[in-house]
């Protein structure tokens, strides 16, 4: 299963390295989002209050959704997708493969986007370094768990485009809230870590489940 | 239709028609007066909203992994019942809000949170709609991912509004309104139990006539 | 590693919604032998190779390979089956040599580096391992499909339309490379509406049309004036 995992993992990086067409693409497009939101809402050069920490998480999400397209668009040419499911190995085991190149991806993007926030919006996001990717990590990974299995689930369905947001947003409200608040109260003045503590334990326990709920419902949504 | 459907409608609408009544002669809230009774007709659509969508969750985990149409008609069904009674809540809550407290929208926990699953039941509608062959499961994943997610969006949303202090706090479930609270409970549970058992039905004839059409291709 | 002999669809049937895609087949197929699915576009070809993949369930009757049915013989079943899709399968960016060494580790076979060599010289291709199939034409590209979905030497063999976009030398090395299949005691079925190459190839021929078996011949010959004269009929 790990090895099933790892193989498609590496596989993924080895044609993503080859073009790196999705890293590049979403990297510039996570960056034209933070600065149209800049633009949207910084006055007389000051972002609104926590206006950082959601700027940096709507950018994420948004990115992700792109890079979750493309990556699964790329599984739907020559139906490769169903020549993994015919692979003897547990099928779950495509599921993990993917998501960890996705969460590859998404952090790679975060890599820039922190810096470029905190330069943008003169935000001291590096101040808790420990903390802060303790909350970037958990709620990608909840954000990449619901979304890979979305992905996956409409590969073969159609108007997959719009229905994807459509499916993930709603059920990733909770990633969202709970990634800019701690963002958010990692920027304050006095920080609170009693608060960071609670949305990181929070997101934690949400990735818990939606990963076991997908890596239940993987094989069922993915077979006729 | 089964044999009490038409009774139990009749007995439907008159429990309707008399609740009005019995709504008028309940004891005036303190602070709210009048206004306070639109919560007669808010608070069972909300406990029939919450009850529609465990239901959805509850068909879609077992079409999910048993494989049963009838389990996958009544998940349709349900989240359709879902998005209307939501609807509901979703609009005489801010009517009330409106009315009580000045504002149409106060970031109340019970109410975004519902909102958020308004939104999934949504969504279940447009999967089945517009996903084409196959979207009976993708939905059903959906209805299940979102019944996991109701305590998370709960905790999430109201942590979150903590740090928006509201100026008013939405009361408690006033138990002592009685009568005609239970009354309205009562219309509002026998309208869902009739308004499912139609739509399920709706599509059991659809499956029928697809199973005429398999036959007939012999 | 589950083996059988004997490949048998017992009255499968599959419909889509009110749509019959495949009605009521049964035949049987022993190991050293090809059988044919002959019949025009839309006559339930691709479901029922599907169906034989273990990658859709049948609505009724039962697909047994050997005494067992997929369900039954669960994920392993899948290590003897190889399928050669219209869409070929492969990663377009990735070179012949790593989609094939890929596969092969992907389905537990021993040395895949060696066992990918061993495929690209089989296909003729041992000098273009290194190039990505994006720049193979169709031929190539088929070829390396084929050898991707026999990497790992399975029992049986599904192969989709694959004689389409190969020119006169790649088809008649497809033919040899399936009787040369057959001697190993392969069970083959091959779906496609090119009656010309799949002449004296077939032990078995299925005609279908409309989801529905017309006629099962063995070891049929004349596949085009048969195939006329069964599609000619009224049903």
């Amino acid at each position: 299963m790990i090895r099933t995992a790892w193989l498609i993992l590496r596989k993924d990086l080895t044609v993503e390295v080859r073009s790196l067409e999705i890293a590049y693409t979403t990297l510039f497009f996570a960056i034209s989002c933070v600065l149209f939101f800049a633009f949207a809402l910084v006055k007389e050069g000051k972002a609104p209050e926590d206006g950082a920490a959601g700027i940096l998480w709507i950018a994420i999400a948004f990115a992700g959704t792109l890079a979750l397209g493309r990556t699964f668009e790329r599984e739907r040419q020559s139906e490769t997708l169903r020549a993994l499911l015919m692979a003897p190995s547990d099928r779950p085991a495509i599921y993990v493969g993917k998501l960890l190149g996705i969460i590859a991806l998404l952090v790679g993007a975060e890599l820039v986007l922190v810096p470029l926030v905190a330069f943008l919006f003169q935000a001291p996001l590096l101040g808790h370094p420990f903390w802060l990717a303790a909350i970037l990590l958990s709620g990608t990974l909840g954000f990449a768990s619901v979304g890979t299995l979305f992905s996956a689930m409409l590969v073969r369905a159609r108007s997959r485009d719009v229905l994807l947001p459509v499916l993930l947003y709603p059920i990733t409200v909770p990633v969202i809230i709970a990634g800019v608040r701690a963002t958010a109260a990692l920027l304050q003045p006095d920080v609170e870590l009693a608060i960071v503590r609670f949305w990181v334990m929070l997101l934690l326990a949400l990735d818990v489940v939606f990963l076991t709920l997908a890596l239940w419902t993987f094989e069922p949504l993915m077979t006729d | 239709m089964p044999k009490w459907f038409t009774p139990a409608a009749i007995v439907c609408a008159l429990m309707f028609a008399v609740s009005p009544f019995l709504i008028a002669n309940a004891p005036y809230e303190a602070t709210m007066g009048l206004v306070q009774k639109i919560f007669y007709y808010h608070l069972p659509s909300a406990w029939v909203f919450l009850l529609s969508a465990i239901i959805c969750g509850i068909a879609s985990a077992r079409f999910l992994f048993g494989g049963s149409p009838r389990q996958d008609r009544l998940a349709h069904a349900a989240a359709e019942l879902t998005v209307l009674f939501g609807a509901i809540v979703l609009v005489t809550g801010p009517l009330w809000a409106r009315k009580a407290w000045g504002v149409w929208w106060q970031w109340d926990v019970r109410l975004t949170s519902s909102f958020m699953g308004w939104m999934v039941a949504w969504a279940y509608l447009l999967v089945r709609k517009y996903g084409g062959p196959g979207s009976d499961k993708l939905a059903a994943g959906l209805a299940l991912f979102g019944m996991a997610n109701v305590p998370f969006v709960y905790i999430s949303v109201n942590y979150w509004r903590t740090i928006h202090p509201a100026t008013s706090v939405v009361p408690t479930l006033p138990v002592d309104m009685g009568v005609a609270l239970w009354f309205a409970v009562a219309c509002f549970l026998l309208l869902f139990v009739l308004l499912l058992r139609m739509r399920v039905r709706l599509e059991e004839q659809r499956a029928k006539l697809d199973a005429l059409y398999l036959s007939l291709d012999e | 590693m589950i083996d059988f002999t004997e490949l048998t669809a017992e009255g499968v049937s599959r419909h889509f919604g009110r749509r019959r895609a495949i009605s009521r087949i049964s035949f049987q197929a022993h190991s050293g032998s090809i059988l044919g699915l002959l019949g025009p576009n839309g006559a339930g070809k691709s479901t029922m190779l599907a169906m034989l993949a273990t990658l859709l369930r049948p609505s009724e009757g039962h697909i047994r390979y050997g005494s067992h049915t997929s369900k039954q013989a669960g994920a392993s079943l899948r290590s003897a089956i190889g399928i050669l899709g219209h869409d070929l399968f492969l990663y377009p960016e990735l070179t012949a040599r790593e989609n094939l060494v890929f596969f092969a580790a992907l389905y537990g076979v021993a040395d895949s580096h060696a066992a990918a060599d061993a495929a690209l010289t089989r296909a003729g291709l041992g000098d273009r391992g290194g190039d990505p199939v994006s720049s193979f034409s169709r031929g190539m590209r088929q070829r390396v499909a084929l050898e991707r979905a026999l990497i790992h030497r399975p029992r049986l063999v599904l192969l989709d339309e694959p004689f389409t976009g190969l020119d006169d030398a790649s088809a008649g090395a497809l033919v040899a490379r399936l009787r040369g299949l057959r001697g190993d005691g392969t069970i083959v079925v091959l779906a496609t509406h090119d009656l010309d190459l799949a002449e004296g190839l077939l032990d078995h021929a299925m005609f279908l049309r409309e989801g529905r078996a017309v006629e099962n011949v063995a070891r049929p010959d004349a596949l085009r004036s048969t195939y006329r004269s069964i599609m000619g009929r009224a049903t």
